[in-house]
């Protein structure tokens, strides 16, 4: 470990809140959410990778690379929605998308 | 000249997200996010993570983000003058969850003194993929089937209905062609 466990933490923790305010904020473009749910999922990463760097244990980058492949797997479906939705209501926001019935 | 060099590239990530999070052009966001994954590739390399370096640089920023800039162009949302940027009403509580995080990080960081850990424990391909399919072999198995649902489920949403589902007025459009033979059904009944 080159750095502090806390600061790799702290960095990770910063990162997380960026994207939590991403995904708050960008209620107008389901792009940009779906971004925001990114950046978070990369802090979680970094969480895992400094634990894994600390304990010298290979464990933490095992689970980084099961967030990396759920993500890949997030992403394609919710594009899909997207390009459905879009299909259907030729809009990106959100607060459009409030009802269930098909 | 590591640590000062994960302090820097930490720096770059921070504030390419930042951009990126504010950037009302959707491509110039996608864009300052990579540069943010490279630098965030770069730190886990640094970290004793090589493999998980290059899977960030290849899955996250190559292939990923890709297929975000796939989707914005082929749905045409590359335009920032039509975009809304989210008002003031949008940023608030988003601003104060941030702030509460912001100020955990704080006093973590002001309450725990730094103890700073000696040696680099690279964790090489081997002992990774050992730990991977030995270990965690049967959550591989689920990851893989975990990606083929996606892979259908893609390709069922992604596909063009025969009928396109006009936007009837009551706002209950695109009724699915069995829908309509279960209707017509009831009706000869």
């Amino acid at each position: 470990m080159i750095v502090p466990l806390v600061h790799v933490l702290i960095l990770a923790a910063v990162l997380f809140a960026l994207g939590l305010v991403c995904v708050l904020v960008w209620r107008s473009n389901v792009i940009m959410l779906l971004i925001g749910i990114e950046i978070m999922l990369n802090a979680a990463m970094l969480a895992f990778v400094g634990g894994a760097g600390h304990w010298g244990m290979a464990d933490g980058q095992v689970f980084a690379l099961m967030i990396m492949a759920m993500t890949s797997a997030e992403v394609s479906l919710a594009l899909a929605l997207v390009v459905y939705l879009h299909r259907r209501k030729k809009t990106v926001n959100v607060d459009e998308f409030n009802e269930m019935k098909g | 000249m590591e640590a000062t060099l994960f302090y820097i590239l930490a720096a770059v990530a921070v504030i390419a997200t930042l951009f990126a999070i504010t950037e009302k052009h959707a491509v110039h966001a996608i864009v300052y996010l990579v540069t943010s994954f490279f630098a965030l590739a770069v730190v886990f390399y640094l970290l004793g993570a090589p493999l998980v370096a290059v899977f960030e640089v290849i899955i996250y920023a190559g292939a990923i983000m890709v297929l975000f800039l796939f989707v914005i162009m082929m749905l045409d949302l590359g335009h920032p003058e039509k975009a809304a940027r989210p008002g003031m009403g949008d940023w608030w509580p988003a601003l104060v969850l941030g702030a509460v995080i912001a100020g955990a990080v704080v006093v973590l960081a002001a309450s725990r003194p730094a103890a700073m850990t000696a040696g680099v424990s690279v964790i090489g391909v081997r002992e990774f993929g050992r730990a991977l399919f030995q270990k965690y072999g049967i959550a591989v198995e689920i990851i893989s089937m975990q990606l083929l649902f996606a892979l259908v489920g893609a390709f069922y949403l992604g596909r063009r209905r025969p009928s396109p589902p006009a936007p009837l007025p009551e706002g209950e459009g695109g009724r699915r062609p069995g829908e309509g033979g279960a209707a017509r059904e009831e009706e000869t009944v």
